[in-house]
């Protein structure tokens, strides 16, 4: 079964774990600057998005990318970038139309979401369940599940 | 390792900023943050400095395990000497401001001397420079953090800053970092603005690194677990906050009301955890929007609120409309059951106006409790008040008030003195509600015995964050203690207060300590720092550390007769709920817990006590 990275907004809490184990899985230190996944804070509204990349089936990066640095790992779905072949050209920064892939000045190559090889570990530090990595062909089957109970509940209470 | 071992050593006279090596056999004995930077002031001020002064210093300071995976370690403190009390003064603030410290290289920042003019700080990955705050000086905590992120263009900046309260002198004026995350107490703020520093901006991308991240991710994972487990921080505290305990506390008979005439409040429920997710009538949304997260937080207390739009405080004024940091227990306390008022959405919006201005709520609301008090009883009237009725339960009040001592204004200018001057100052110090200058939280010590005690000998005046026994006394954490009891105190506030300062100088949230002991706390900090660390070595730093405070407020001038409460705590009888007829058993408390401590009948650690502890 393939799996893809489910983010649920109303659970987050902006504890930036996730963003934390992301930077400690690629990086060796704890570093959110670092980290592929990142939790946006729109403070005036008391909201908390955390934000990655989707693993595009048809992917801009990929397209874009001069040299295939980005490739399809079969596996697991994920868009990765291969350290030896990028040359940090940032064609793909502008070409992803959710910013998820960023260049890293430190090492001169850019750093996207690969899933962590198959188990993403931003999916695990997450304390509140905002990020889980599930079933890619029913994303939606929590909500569906939730209102499948309100559609039923007034005959529920009718009978 | 964990340690950058570097700090920065800002001196604002000169205009100069330094690196400098961390003294690592210091870390080894004090761990960090509290206990690390008092070392500092101790080692290199005078005790007897006054707090105003240029000679006084001020730090910054991260713990050894802030900026990590473990849970709740993004704290930092603010540690000087008080200007509300001339007491050492440690005050711990969570936010995203210390881990970005820690990224940007530096364990801590030392702030000496003072500027001629308004400045700020700005820390980039270990640039540092002095920029002019001239702009900035006469704003709130909110414009400058909003205007330095622009003005630098880039919001991922943090900004911890003083409001206008701390330019003007509110002793009691916080350090507001991430909009309304403080380092709230002991007026650190005030300290910030005499040396006319008005904000510390942070950009940090280098990265924490420990000594052994596998074991800390380990070890971090079972301490996560432990909290999601426990009812307090895996449920109680995500869902209810602190403010979970506002019902508990009225119950108990230890809530503080209308400054401490009484210690149960009759509308209790209208400020507590409950009424804030209660759907309001004009718009049928609740004050409580969601709870959130501080930096690496698994617990998630924070409230975030928003105040009813058609309420008087906010009414034509859409930038007290939006969502912004809601209610504590203590900030609901002191603005609600010490003033008598139970308006929530009063309560609410003089949080705001803390936060925008930056000064603490708990000091705020006491105040006013007992300038209300001096007013019902004819000692100030409307000449002193500006014409406002400053009567117990006045909501309108309470909000114009807030607003005053923001800005240091008015009658605010007064009430920003602290109940303490602003007492005496009318002839009636025995209504102001503190120890060593610093005004109670929200336990009624008449009702939690223990509580007296933490109160009498905190070593930043009366705070209920240097040894909460209230998780003993009414919680049953670890054991159950009775409340009304003396029996048994001493021992138990010196535990608190030693596990307390350990957990503090790890760059942790005291919170954590509902659910872990040293035992939980040990493997953490073992395996992101050098050498061993046991649960042992941790509470012996606590100890040390809170005697190496003691040292430094004896030093200061304080004495025994200091570890003291009001007389209405110990002379006048609670007279509702579970503790009436009960007054704080103080006299029998102190001299057990001095011998406990190892200290003389005066209060002083022994020389085998100093040295067994390496002072």
């Amino acid at each position: 079964m393939q799996k893809s990275l489910h983010i649920n907004p109303e659970l987050c809490t902006g504890c930036v774990q996730c963003e934390l184990a992301c930077s400690y899985d690629n990086e060796g230190v704890f570093n959110p600057s670092k980290s592929r996944i990142k939790v946006f804070k729109f403070h005036d509204e008391g909201r908390f998005v955390p934000y990655t990349c989707t693993q595009c089936s048809d992917a801009w990066c990929q397209q874009a990318c001069p040299v295939d640095a980005i490739t399809l790992d079969a596996a697991t779905g994920a868009k990765v970038v291969n350290d030896a072949t990028c040359v940090g050209c940032k064609v793909c920064t502008i070409a992803c139309p959710f910013g998820t892939v960023n260049y890293n000045a430190d090492t001169g190559k850019v750093i996207k979401c690969d899933l962590c090889g198959g188990d993403p570990e931003c999916a695990k530090a997450c304390p509140t369940d905002a990020i889980t990595f599930i079933d890619a062909n029913w994303t939606g089957l929590g909500k569906m599940r939730d209102w499948a109970m309100k559609t039923d509940a007034g005959a529920q209470a009718g009978a | 390792m964990a340690w950058t071992e570097k700090i920065l050593r800002v001196d604002l006279t000169k205009g100069t900023c330094t690196d400098e090596a961390l003294n690592m056999e210091w870390a080894d004995q004090y761990l960090g943050q509290r206990g690390l930077a008092t070392k500092y002031i101790v080692e290199e001020t005078d005790p007897k400095v006054d707090p105003l002064s240029p000679d006084n210093m001020m730090i910054f300071a991260t713990g050894p395990l802030t900026g990590t995976c473990t849970s709740t370690a993004g704290r930092y403190s603010v540690i000087t000497k008080g200007a509300l009390t001339g007491a050492i003064a440690c005050s711990n603030s969570g936010g995203f401001f210390g881990n970005e410290l820690k990224n940007a290289g530096y364990d801590m920042v030392i702030f000496q001397g003072a500027s001629k003019k308004p400045v700020y700080l700005m820390i980039e990955n270990g640039d540092c420079q002095l920029l002019d705050a001239a702009a900035h000086w006469g704003t709130s905590c909110w414009d400058t953090e909003e205007s330095i992120k622009a003005n630098h263009g880039d919001p991922m900046i943090r900004v911890a800053s003083i409001g206008v309260s701390g330019e003007v002198g509110v002793k009691f004026a916080c350090v507001v970092n991430d909009i309304d995350r403080a380092a709230g107490r002991s007026g650190v703020g005030t300290v910030m603005g005499s040396k006319n520093l008005k904000a510390v901006a942070v950009r940090g991308t280098l990265g924490v690194a420990v000594k052994d991240g596998d074991r800390l991710w380990e070890a971090a994972a079972a301490g996560k677990k432990v909290l999601a487990d426990n009812a307090v921080t895996g449920q109680g505290l995500p869902a209810f906050g602190t403010q979970v305990l506002m019902n508990v506390i009225n119950e108990t008979g230890a809530l503080p009301t209308r400054n401490h005439t009484g210690s149960q409040f009759e509308d209790a429920h209208a400020i507590s955890a409950e009424a804030m997710a209660e759907p309001r009538a004009s718009d049928g949304k609740p004050n409580l929007i969601t709870n959130a997260a501080c930096f690496g937080c698994t617990i998630a207390c924070q409230r975030v609120s928003s105040v009813d739009r058609t309420h008087f405080s906010v009414k034509d004024r859409p930038e007290y409309q939006k969502a912004s940091g809601g209610l504590e227990y203590e900030a609901a306390w002191a603005l609600g059951a010490a003033t008598g008022v139970n308006d929530l959405d009063a309560l609410t919006f003089a949080n705001f106006i803390c936060n925008e201005q930056g000064f603490d709520p708990i000091s705020f609301g006491a105040t006013l409790g007992a300038a209300m008090e001096m007013f019902e009883k004819g000692i100030i009237g409307t000449n002193e008040t500006g014409g406002v009725e400053l009567k117990f339960g006045n909501a309108e009040a309470l909000c114009a008030m807030a607003e005053l001592t923001g800005k240091g204004e008015g009658f605010g200018a007064e009430l920003g003195l602290g109940s303490k001057l602003l007492c005496e100052k009318y002839g009636h110090p025995e209504l102001s509600m503190s120890v060593k200058g610093q005004e109670f939280p929200a336990y009624d010590s008449r009702g939690i015995q223990g509580m007296g005690l933490t109160y009498a000998t905190s070593n930043r005046g009366a705070c209920h964050l240097r040894s909460y026994t209230v998780a003993s006394e009414v919680l049953g954490i670890p054991v159950k203690t009775d409340p009304l009891e003396t029996e048994g105190k001493a021992g138990l506030v010196m535990a608190f207060q030693d596990a307390t300062a350990a957990f503090d100088s790890a760059g942790v949230c005291i919170f954590t300590t509902f659910a872990w002991s040293a035992e939980d706390l040990a493997p953490q900090v073992d395996a992101a720092c050098r050498g061993e660390w046991s649960a042992e070595r941790l509470v012996e730093t606590g100890e040390r550390i809170w005697n190496m405070e003691r040292q430094y407020n004896n030093a200061a001038g304080f004495t025994s007769a200091d570890d003291n409460l009001p007389a209405r705590l110990t002379t006048e009888a609670a007279t509702s709920g579970p503790a009436e007829g009960k007054i704080n058993g103080l006299a029998k408390m102190l001299p057990e817990y001095y011998e406990a401590r190892g200290w003389t009948p005066d209060g002083v650690p022994t020389n085998e006590t100093a040295q067994r502890l390496g002072l």
